[in-house]
């Protein structure tokens, strides 16, 4: 059995609730922390290790601390629960199953940071959980854990969910921030960054849902001890939500030193591949990373086994590695199409650039139209190289990461199945008929001799 | 006074002290000539403009002269201020130039590219850009999006179909209307420019969205296919008006006056705004004072004519390379049309290339 932090009282009925949460441990790191000084939790967080779990992996202490804190001026806090990647709905089950467990982690945040309001901006589409969050902010403020002089020590906090309007680009912090403020949601520009100048110019961290969650058990357990689960730079433990050809779709938590391969295999999480169907790709980390065939994903390029870890993921860089992103586990078998599911993300980035920046106003618009002529047996040889060339000339020329999100699972689609995109374009009336298949893409490949 | 400190800075081999705070872009425009990046969306009256269009992108060789790292990707020099000892590489950068190709490219590929009836054309700052860094052909081969046109407005007319959502417009409008009535519809390539209810702008400096727009996006109905540009001669002229500074640029057909717009600096920037009078409804040599012809140094089909006092651009090559440039040829020494012993006026009707031949 894995180990379990956020997920320990999954199982416990009505855990939704601010009684049984208690009775079960809940609060104890709130009442914990509010008796420590504001900067010895920063400390806390800083030496566990903990990184971002939003997508960027960035470690959580040390934005912390880059906080600015001018004399009079009001900081906050800003959740990210706008959880639009995607393949990414990890955050989504901890705000709808584990309320109290959420907002115990804003509120020691909150705490830490400074921030008298905290605000939650989530995705639109969850219509449903705004009540569920409002219900448990109400339950705490009655148990005095929210509200004016919280547990007596003169700490004031209120947290505010706010709706977002359906919008992919909102989850990028500064557009997010924007958005929050009632305009329209553009990224800005950085510098000035949000710890400077975020909502209303007052100095704010965005931090998302399951980070702000882990600061619980970080609290209970201390930094050094949570720094100790999981291995090298990724510490503690990660959610993942896994779709796509697995038997046992879902939310995992897991101690990031499992392999990739017992992940997708073992019955503790996705049970395999069903029909005894074979892999044929992944994405390990949301659709904005790149995919990778089966053969790098149980080994890396030179040929160890690849661990479910920020590190291992990405060993090879993008040649030959991927990313941990944002815990969107997608899984592909034998019978899918890279073309048509290169072609569906291309779709998707198309429609929800916010149109600011040229680059990616334009080229993702065009990478979509290209890649449905191939899908759709129109395509020419010539167009796999221009959509090389145009994901290169948005990648690292735009305003926010969206751009590069959206240029990465063209390149590593075309990076690894380049010769499924040819057959795509040479057999245009077959290409209609079937899949190209698994073709050599779980072939063991060949390990570089070291030097 | 307070002391404001210099910082050294180098773009393309040429160092210059500037202001701290400056940004790139504007040192480059004080070097002048051939290092300054093209900006299409940056506008210096507008403070949150910048940063959009991507076409000033630049690569910074060296942070600082404390912190000597490069920068690891290109940034956008309209929005980027300068450090002390920054080495930036505009047009001595393969990356830089590679990119602002694309970023062309980006540009046009939904663009009507319908020139020859557009008001813009000759003055038309995606013209320019194309010109001077895009390529001769394109590799898009779909249908371009298609808007409506739209009146903004008795005086105003959005050609959607040729914007290039620098957010200029917004900004001005975001300056002058007290809601936010001007600004952007949907996003992605489907964005907009619109105004709330599709209402027209009422404001009395609204006309000025026109001339801050780079292309021929918005254009005045008041001139509307009334001359081409470079037919029109530009004058500057004054008047005493209550309501603005009066100075602007008349463009004249004879006596006739076709068009008003302010005066624009050499980055075609507008110098001052004018009020909506001024622009559409003096449209009569009586109404201006006129001080003289307009100096216009950008490198529109404008600049081509002959008027005095006309500013060259500085040619900086030979400091960008370090050394004089050398030609690859002297086309007086190979040219045959250049043969003195040729007497073109005897030649009956335009020289041929047949008539040089085998003298
Ligand atoms: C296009 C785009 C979408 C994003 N969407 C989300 C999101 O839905 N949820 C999230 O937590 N972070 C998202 N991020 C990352 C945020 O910008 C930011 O890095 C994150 O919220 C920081 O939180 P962390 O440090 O806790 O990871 C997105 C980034 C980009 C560029
Ligand atoms: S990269 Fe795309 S989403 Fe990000 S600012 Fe530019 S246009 Fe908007
Ligand atoms: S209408 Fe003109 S000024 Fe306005 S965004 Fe478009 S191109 Fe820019
Ligand atoms: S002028 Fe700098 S990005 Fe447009």
């Amino acid at each position: 059995m894995g180990i379990k932090l956020l997920l320990e009282n999954d199982h416990i009925e009505g855990i939704k609730n601010y009684d049984t949460y208690k009775k079960h441990g809940g609060y104890r790191a709130a009442e914990k922390a509010l008796k420590m000084a504001p900067a010895d939790i920063v400390e806390e967080v800083k030496k566990s290790g903990l990184r971002g779990r939003g997508g960027a992996g960035f470690p959580t202490g040390m934005k912390w601390s880059f906080l600015a804190k001018p004399e009079g001026v009001p900081r906050h806090l800003v959740c990210n629960a706008d959880e639009s990647e995607p393949g990414t709905f990890k955050d989504r089950y901890l705000m709808e199953f584990h309320p109290h467990l959420f907002i115990e982690g804003l509120l020691i945040s909150s705490f830490a940071l400074g921030s008298n309001t905290t605000y939650v901006y989530i995705r639109g589409e969850y219509a449903w959980i705004p009540d569920i969050l409002e219900q448990a902010i109400q339950e705490a403020k009655n148990a005095g854990w929210l509200g004016k002089n919280i547990q007596g020590t003169g700490f004031d906090c209120e947290i505010y969910v706010h709706r977002g309007a359906g919008a992919y680009i909102c989850g990028e912090e500064t557009a997010l921030i924007e958005s929050l403020e009632g305009k329209r949601g553009n990224p800005r520009m950085k510098p000035p960054f949000p710890a400077i100048q975020g909502v209303w110019m007052r100095p704010t961290v965005v931090n998302n849902v399951e980070t702000l969650a882990a600061v619980v058990p970080i609290i209970n357990m201390g930094g050094d001890e949570y720094a100790k689960i999981g291995m090298g730079r990724s510490t503690g433990s990660k959610l993942l939500s896994v779709c796509g050809n697995v038997n046992k779709p879902g939310v995992y938590e897991i101690d990031m030193t499992i392999s990739v391969e017992e992940f997708i295999y073992s019955d503790e999480y996705c049970g395999g591949i069903p029909k005894g169907k074979k892999l044929k790709a992944c994405i390990p980390g949301g659709s904005s990373v790149p995919i990778v065939p089966a053969n790098l994903l149980f080994k890396t390029a030179k040929g160890e086994t690849r661990l479910m870890n920020y590190e291992s993921l990405s060993d090879g860089g993008f040649a030959t590695g991927t990313m941990m992103g944002s815990g969107g586990f997608i899984v592909l078998d034998e019978d899918q199409c890279v073309v048509r599911h290169t072609m569906t993300l291309a779709r998707f980035y198309n429609h929800e650039s916010c149109g600011q920046c040229s680059p990616c106003r334009e080229g993702t618009g065009w990478m979509y139209k290209i890649l449905k002529n191939i899908e759709y047996g129109k395509g020419k040889m010539s167009d796999i190289d221009l959509l090389w060339d145009i994901q290169r000339k948005i990648e690292g020329n735009t305003i926010c990461p969206l751009g590069d999100a959206a240029a990465w699972p063209v390149a590593a689609a075309i990076r690894h199945f380049r010769d499924e995109f040819e057959w795509h374009v040479k057999n245009p009336e077959e290409s209609q008929k079937r899949n190209f298949g698994l073709a050599h893409y779980a072939d063991p490949r060949p390990i570089p001799a070291s030097a | 006074m307070s002391e404001v400190q210099n910082f050294k800075v180098t773009v393309d081999n040429i160092t210059i002290e500037v202001p701290a705070g400056t940004t790139i872009l504007n040192a480059a425009r004080m070097i002048g000539g051939d290092v300054t990046p093209p900006a299409m969306c940056y506008y210096t009256k507008l403070k949150e403009s910048g940063g959009k269009c991507r076409t000033c992108l630049v690569e910074v060789s060296k942070g600082s002269e404390k912190d000597p790292r490069p920068m690891p990707k290109l940034v956008p020099s309209c929005r980027t201020t300068v450090m002390d000892g920054m080495e930036i590489k505009n047009i001595t950068s393969e990356k830089v130039l590679d990119a602002r190709k694309g970023i062309v490219e980006f540009l046009l590929i939904n663009h009507p590219l319908d020139c020859p009836v557009c008001d813009q054309a000759g003055e038309c700052d995606l013209q320019n850009l194309s010109y001077e860094h895009g390529t001769e052909g394109t590799r898009y081969d779909f249908p371009r999006r298609t808007f409506e046109k739209e009146d903004i407005g008795p005086y105003i007319q959005l050609h959607m179909n040729r914007c290039i959502m620098c957010y200029r417009c917004v900004f001005t409008a975001d300056a002058l209307t007290e809601k936010r009535e001007h600004g952007v519809l949907e996003r992605g390539d489907h964005s907009e420019i619109s105004t709330m209810l599709n209402k027209a702008l009422d404001n009395e400096f609204i006309g000025n969205v026109i001339d801050v727009c780079p292309v021929g996006a918005l254009t005045d109905k008041t001139f509307r296919f009334k001359n081409r540009v470079w037919f029109t001669k530009p004058v500057d002229a004054h008047c005493s008006c209550t309501k603005c500074s009066g100075k602007v640029r008349l463009w004249m057909r004879g006596d006739e006056v076709f068009r008003v717009t302010a005066r624009k600096n050499e980055w075609n920037e507008v110098e001052d705004w004018i009020c909506n009078e001024c622009r559409f409804e003096k449209k009569s040599t009586k109404d201006w004072v006129i001080e003289g012809p307009s100096v216009i140094a950008r490198s529109s089909v404008i600049a081509q004519g002959h008027y005095v006092g006309t500013k060259k651009t500085p040619i900086v090559i030979d400091k960008v390379i370090g050394k004089d440039p050398k030609f690859l040829m002297n086309i007086h020494d190979i040219s045959d049309v250049n043969k003195p012993e040729i007497e073109l006026s005897k030649i009956a009707g335009p020289a041929h290339s047949n008539d040089f031949k085998g003298k």
